[in-house]
C-alpha cells in the first residue's frame, strides 16, 4: 500500500516539476499519435466519402468488413508490420523497423477501419435530401459531397478524436515495431508496461495520469460535439 | 416555343411504373401548376425536370436543346433552374450561408454575393435572421430560407414541390404571396406541384392534372374545374355530384339525360343513346323552400328543379354541406348563414335547382 502511495506522490511531483523524462515521452506519444491520426484522417475521410457516395457491388460486405476491423487486436497489426518491415521482409530495405515512422504507420493501420467506418456512418447520418437540395441549387458532384461532409462535421470530428484516443492508448503495436528504445521510440504506453514491470512505479503512474487526463479532455470535447 | 419540353416520358421505381408516357411543354414565363393526389407522381416528374433523376424512357428538351442522359451539360442546365423541395432542408449553417451556397457554387464574387443575399433576405422578410443558425428556424421561416436560397440564383425556371404542405395558414399565405410576386414580377417560368386545387388555381396560368402517372388534362383553371374531361378528373377537382345516365333527347344542344328515371337538362351535344356522367358542382345547386304549399313549381331561371328531402347537414367552417334525396342523391354547398335562415335539417323538404349550364356532361368510358 505504501508503495502505491509513494508512487502516487512522486508521480505528482514529476508532473508538477515537468520532469524532462516524463515530458519527452509524453511529447513523443502525442507527436506520433497525432501524426498517425492526421495522416489516417487525410486518407479515410475522402475514401469514406467515396465509399458512401458510390454504389457498387459488395458495398455492404465492404462496410461489414470495415466494422469488424474496428476491434482488430493491436498486436496483430504489430505482427503484420513486423513481418513486413523486418530485415528479411518485403519492405526490409526501408530500414523502418524500430523507428517512430514504423509506429506512425502501425497506428495508422490500426485506426483506419475505425476512421473509415465512422466517416461512413457520419455521412449516412445526413439525410439524402441534403445532397439533393445542394444538387438542385447547382452544386457539382464534388461540391455536394463537400457540403454533406460539412453537415456531418461534428460526427466526423468525433470519429477523428476516437481514432486519436485509440492510437495513443494502444501498446501492442508500439512495442513490437517501436521497440521501446530510450530516447527514440519510448511512448507513454510502452514505458508504463515496461517500467511497471521493473518496479519503477512513479514514472509509470505519472505517465498513466497524463493518459487519463488526455482521455478526460477527449471525452469532454466529444460530449460537446455530440450535443451539436 | 416551349422552354421545357418533355416527350414520351416514362419512369419506374423497381417494377412499379410511376410515370406513364407523359408529354408536356412549358412555355417561357408561364406559371404552370401540376395538380394531383398524393402518389400521382408529381415529385418524380419535378425531379426528372430538374435533372436530378434520369427518366427510364423519354426525352427532355431545354430551351430547344436535347438534354443528354449524362455528362457535364446537365449541371449547366440545372444551374439555370432552382427546385424547392417539399420538405425544406436547411443546411446546418447560418441563414446567410444557406442562401449564399448556390452563388458560391457558381463562383460568384464575394461582395456580389453579399449584396444579392442581403437583398433577397429583405424580400422574404428575414433580414434580421442573417446570422441565425438555420436549423433553429420554424417551419415557415425555413421554407422562406428555402425560397430565398432558390430565388437569389435568379433562375430561369423555378420548380416548387408542394410549397405550403405542412405549413400553418399564416405561413402559407406569406409563401403564396411571395410566389405570386415572383411569378408576376420577374420573368420566371414557374412549375409548381400541389395537391391543393385552389392553390393551383390561384398561383398559375395553366393547370395539368396528373393522375396515376398520366397527365389526364391540361388547360386553364376554368376548363379544368368546369369541364373535366373524364370521371377521375371530375372527382379530383371536387365535382361531388357525378350521376350516371343516358341521353334520351337532344334539342339543339340541350340534352335530356335520364338518371334513374329522372330527367336532367344539360348543355351538351351528345346524341340520344349516349351513356354519360352528369357532373354538377355542389356550389352550383341552389336550395329553395316551397312557400306554404300554394306554389307547386318554384319559379326560377334554372331548368332543373327537383322536389327533395334533406338527409343530412354538415358544417364546414363558413359553409354547410347539405345532402339531399330527390330520387337520386345530390350534395349541395350553401353558406352556413343561409342554411340557418332556411332552417335546413334532416327531413326538411326543399327544392334543389340548378341550371342546364351548371351540368357538365362527360362521355362514359373516356380517358382512364
Ligand atoms: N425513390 C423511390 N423509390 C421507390 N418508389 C418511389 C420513390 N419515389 C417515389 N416512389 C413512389 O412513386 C409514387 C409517386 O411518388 P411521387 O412522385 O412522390 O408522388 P407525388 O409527389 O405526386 O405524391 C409513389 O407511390 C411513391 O411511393
Ligand atoms: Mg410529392
Amino acid at each position: 500500500m505504501t508503495e502505491i502511495w509513494d508512487g502516487l506522490t512522486k508521480a505528482v511531483q514529476l508532473l508538477i516539476s515537468l520532469d524532462p523524462a516524463v515530458m519527452e515521452v509524453a511529447g513523443r506519444s502525442l507527436t506520433i499519435s497525432a501524426t498517425a491520426c492526421l495522416l489516417a484522417s487525410l486518407i479515410c475521410i475522402p475514401l469514406g466519402s467515396l465509399i458512401h457516395f458510390h454504389h457498387f457491388r459488395g458495398k455492404r460486405v465492404l462496410i461489414n468488413i470495415i466494422q469488424t476491423l474496428f476491434s482488430v487486436p493491436t498486436v496483430l497489426v504489430g505482427l503484420f508490420l513486423l513481418v513486413l518491415l523486418s530485415r528479411s521482409g518485403p519492405l526490409g530495405e526501408l530500414r523502418l523497423l524500430f523507428t517512430p515512422t514504423a509506429m506512425v504507420i502501425g497506428q495508422m493501420i490500426l485506426i483506419t477501419p475505425l476512421l473509415l467506418g465512422l466517416t461512413i456512418s457520419a455521412l449516412s447520418g445526413v439525410s439524402k435530401e441534403i445532397a439533393d437540395t445542394a444538387t438542385s441549387l447547382g452544386a457539382s458532384g464534388s461540391q455536394a459531397i463537400r457540403l454533406v461532409l460539412k453537415e456531418a462535421r461534428y460526427a466526423v470530428l468525433a470519429a477523428v478524436m476516437l481514432g486519436f484516443a485509440r492510437a495513443i492508448s494502444e501498446v501492442g503495436c508500439a512495442l513490437m515495431v517501436g521497440g521501446n528504445i530510450r530516447g527514440a521510440t519510448r511512448v507513454i504506453t510502452t514505458v508504463i508496461s515496461l517500467e511497471a514491470g521493473k518496479g519503477n512505479l512513479e514514472l509509470a503512474i505519472a505517465l498513466g495520469m497524463i493518459l487519463l487526463l488526455l482521455a478526460l479532455i477527449i471525452n469532454i470535447v466529444l460530449n460537446r460535439l455530440q450535443q451539436r | 416555343m416551349s422552354l421545357i419540353e418533355v416527350v414520351d416520358l416514362s419512369h419506374s421505381y423497381g417494377e412499379r411504373e410511376i410515370l406513364k408516357g407523359l408529354n408536356l411543354g412549358i412555355d417561357k414565363g408561364e406559371a404552370f401548376a401540376l395538380i394531383g393526389p398524393t402518389g400521382a407522381g408529381k415529385t418524380t416528374l419535378l425531379r426528372i425536370m430538374d435533372l436530378l433523376e434520369v427518366p427510364g424512357a423519354g426525352e427532355i428538351y431545354f430551351d430547344g436543346k436535347h438534354v443528354p442522359r449524362s455528362g457535364k451539360q446537365r449541371l449547366e442546365i440545372r444551374r439555370r433552374m432552382s427546385f424547392i423541395h417539399q420538405k425544406p432542408q436547411v443546411f446546418n449553417l447560418s441563414v446567410y450561408d444557406n442562401v449564399a451556397c448556390g452563388l458560391r457554387w457558381r463562383g460568384e464574387k464575394r461582395n456580389r454575393i453579399a449584396n444579392k443575399v442581403d437583398h433577397i433576405l429583405e424580400m422574404v422578410g428575414l433580414e434580421g435572421y442573417r446570422n441565425r443558425d438555420a436549423r433553429t428556424l420554424s417551419g415557415g421561416e425555413a421554407q422562406r430560407v428555402a425560397l430565398a436560397r432558390a430565388l437569389v440564383l435568379e433562375p430561369e425556371v423555378l420548380l416548387l414541390d408542394e410549397p405550403t404542405a405542412n405549413l400553418d395558414p399564416i405561413s402559407t399565405a406569406k409563401i403564396e404571396q411571395l410566389i405570386s410576386n415572383v411569378a408576376r414580377q420577374q420573368n420566371t417560368t414557374m412549375i409548381m406541384a400541389t395537391h391543393d386545387m385552389s392553390q393551383g388555381q390561384q398561383l398559375s396560368d395553366r393547370i395539368g392534372v396528373l393522375l396515376d402517372g398520366r397527365l389526364v388534362q391540361t388547360g386553364n383553371a376554368t376548363d379544368i374545374f368546369r369541364s373535366p374531361t373524364n370521371e377521375a378528373v371530375a372527382h379530383f377537382v371536387g365535382m361531388e355530384n357525378i350521376l350516371e345516365g343516358v341521353v334520351v333527347e337532344n334539342n339543339e344542344g340541350i340534352a335530356l339525360v335520364n338518371i334513374d328515371g329522372y330527367i336532367i337538362q344539360a348543355v351538351s351535344g351528345y346524341p340520344v343513346g349516349k351513356e354519360v356522367y352528369a357532373c354538377i358542382r355542389p356550389e352550383d345547386i341552389t336550395l329553395l323552400i316551397p312557400d306554404g304549399g300554394q306554389q307547386t313549381t318554384v319559379k326560377s331561371s334554372a331548368r332543373n328543379s327537383f322536389q327533395s328531402e334533406v338527409t343530412r347537414v354538415t358544417t364546414l367552417g363558413p359553409l354547410s354541406r347539405v345532402e339531399i334525396d330527390c330520387g337520386f342523391r345530390l350534395i349541395a354547398l350553401v353558406t352556413r348563414i343561409s342554411a340557418e335562415e332556411l332552417n335546413l335539417q334532416a327531413g326538411k323538404e326543399v327544392y334543389a335547382t340548378f341550371k342546364a349550364t351548371g351540368v357538365h356532361i362527360i362521355e362514359k368510358g373516356s380517358g382512364q
